[in-house]
């Protein structure tokens, strides 16, 4: 059965030539990059290049990269740690209403610290308004959180602005870059960003590895305690294999960039036009141009997320869905209802998203595939057009 | 995490689709909620007399174990006296699917609601006794009705006006 993997919004597969620059580093490289002897000088060269490597793509000097497990650890140690460390700045932190649960839930754990928190509105393309942040920013406010790109409909922040709002105001901004980063150019110097969270295995690079971006000077405390690695901000032995591997895909991203851009976007196009056109009633969430070159998010009336995605998996087709009967709460998207979507629309929504492996024929077979699989629910659903 | 079985009643689901002139209707969920099931029912006699589930059909708004568990149901329930059919209880229907993931447990109870929801609305349509148990099952079903549009009410005129447009 044909196999067509559009959920590299979820996870990504590996780029072979990023598995053969981590080989070495599981068997004959293997030191720890903080030991003395000849072994752990070859792993902390791997790491220092590694973080030069990445540094530069971003705009920023080494020393401001802080390798961590995930983006989601990220993402807690620049809210918390921040906010932990500037106690004697205030006590009021902004982010979207549409972040990433790990972002939305570490300001909800500070609320109940007994910080504010203000959730900033979208419009019904998912953008936040830069003028909303300005007026959100109070004398105590100590950082704004709002997400580069968003997960599920793809839409892109108005960043810089809001960066040169946060800087003139003296508050910190940071941004969750997770699903941009690799895919738009960053420089967080020109954007302003003290603070940027990206992760390895959403461009493909391993699992296991992601990265927070901290200006220099911004104060930090760590959200563990141990030996001294990575400036004492995130201690642990260092996942060495894996951010070599973080850079040579943050390398081949960057270098493929425009092209691989390009290419994605007209295959983005092609299947949002293609699915309005061959199924009725069907509806594209977020923003048409503010958008990320491969999301593609479309919701269907009369019919139910999960069960889609499970129709398509019959047919070797691999999307996503936030629908609530697919969550474990049974709660319909939190990104989907802040845009104005009712909980019945955000049911019958689907999320593609395109990637490295991502053909043309893949997606006239997704445009072949996915009417059937419509109709076919519809047929079953007590509010079809009759 | 869905059964062989669950798979099956939802890629190839059993008398699906609407009935013309039914004897009885149920109709349970919500669809803010993510899930609704209407359920309809010809009821006829078997040679003893009794009454029986003659036909059956379903349409469902839901998941794949929302599609599965009301696929189930009616064939569970296709060829039953309305006394045996109004027993059928989520048990049975989960049991027979090998299993239903516990988030997905729900979907087991709509099922059966629907069913006796349908049987409740051609007993009393035709001013024929309702069995007590019948009766306190459909008053929950009411009650829960209004918690869930309590609950939703902000919602609740959308979903008017999606059904309109849907039917």
């Amino acid at each position: 059965m044909k196999k067509v993997y559009l959920d590299y919004a979820a996870t990504t597969p590996m780029d072979a030539r990023v598995v053969k620059a981590m080989t070495p580093y599981f068997r004959d490289k293997f030191g720890n990059s903080v030991s003395l002897h000849s072994y752990g000088q070859e792993a902390n060269i791997a790491l220092t290049k590694s973080r030069e490597k990445i540094a530069r793509a971003l705009s920023a000097k080494p020393e401001e990269i802080i390798f961590t497990g995930s983006a989601t650890e990220s993402n807690n140690l620049a809210i918390k740690g921040v906010i932990l460390a500037n106690k004697d700045k205030g006590r009021h932190v902004i982010v979207s209403s549409i972040e990433h649960h790990c972002v939305l839930n570490s300001a909800k754990w500070l609320a109940k610290q007994g910080y504010r928190v203000t959730y900033l509105p979208v419009d019904k393309t998912g953008l936040v308004s830069s003028a909303e942040v300005k007026k959100a920013i109070k004398k105590d406010t100590v950082l704004v959180s709002i997400m580069h790109a968003n997960t599920e409909i793809g839409t892109i922040q108005p960043i810089e602005a809001i960066g040169q709002i946060c800087r003139q105001k003296k508050v910190y901004f940071h941004t969750d870059a997770v699903q941009s980063f690799g895919k738009i150019p960053i420089n967080v110097e020109k954007m302003k960003i003290d603070l940027l969270a990206a992760s390895s295995h959403k461009m493909c690079g391993p699992k296991g590895t992601a990265l927070l971006y901290k200006r220099q000077g911004v104060r930090l405390e760590p959200l563990f305690h141990g030996g001294g690695h990575e400036s004492d901000l995130r201690p642990s032995t260092v996942n060495v294999p894996a951010i070599v591997g973080f850079a040579k895909a943050v390398e081949i991203c960057h270098k493929e960039m425009t092209k691989e851009q390009k290419r994605l976007t007209s295959l983005r196009n092609k299947l949002i036009k293609g699915i309005l056109k061959k199924i009725p009633d069907s509806h594209l969430n977020g923003n048409v141009k503010k958008r990320l070159s491969n999301n593609v998010n479309i919701r269907f009336e009369y019919v139910e997320g999960e069960a889609i995605i499970m129709e398509l998996d019959s047919y070797g087709i691999a999307a996503s869905t936030a629908s609530a009967c697919s969550s474990a709460k049974l709660e319909p998207s939190h990104v989907l209802l802040a845009i104005g979507l009712k909980p019945q629309e955000a049911h019958g929504s689907l999320r593609f998203s395109l990637g490295k492996w991502t053909t043309n024929k893949d997606i006239d077979y997704v445009l072949e595939v996915l009417p059937k699989v419509i109709k076919k629910l519809r047929k079953i659903s007590p509010f079809k057009k009759q | 995490m869905y059964t062989p079985k669950v798979l099956k009643h939802f890629r190839n689901p059993r008398n699906f689709g609407k009935m013309k002139n039914p004897d009885g209707t149920g109709k349970v969920g919500n669809i803010v909620c993510g899930d609704v099931m209407w359920l309809y029912i010809k009821v006829g006699k078997n040679k003893k007399g009794a009454e029986i589930v003659k036909d059956i059909k379903f349409e469902t708004f839901g998941c794949v174990a929302a599609i599965a568990t009301s696929s189930n149901v009616t064939d569970l329930a296709k060829g039953q006296t309305l006394k045996k059919a109004m027993n059928i209880g989520r048990e049975q229907v989960a049991k027979t699917l090998g299993g239903l993931p516990p988030v997905k447990m729900h979907c087991s109870v709509l099922a059966v609601d629907a069913l006796a929801e349908a049987i409740h609305d051609y007993l009393s349509k035709n001013k024929k006794p309702i069995p007590a148990d019948l009766l306190k099952r459909h008053k929950r079903i009411l009650k829960e009705k209004k918690i869930v549009e309590e609950k939703y009410k902000d919602w609740i005129g959308a979903e008017e006006v999606v059904q309109k447009k849907g039917k």
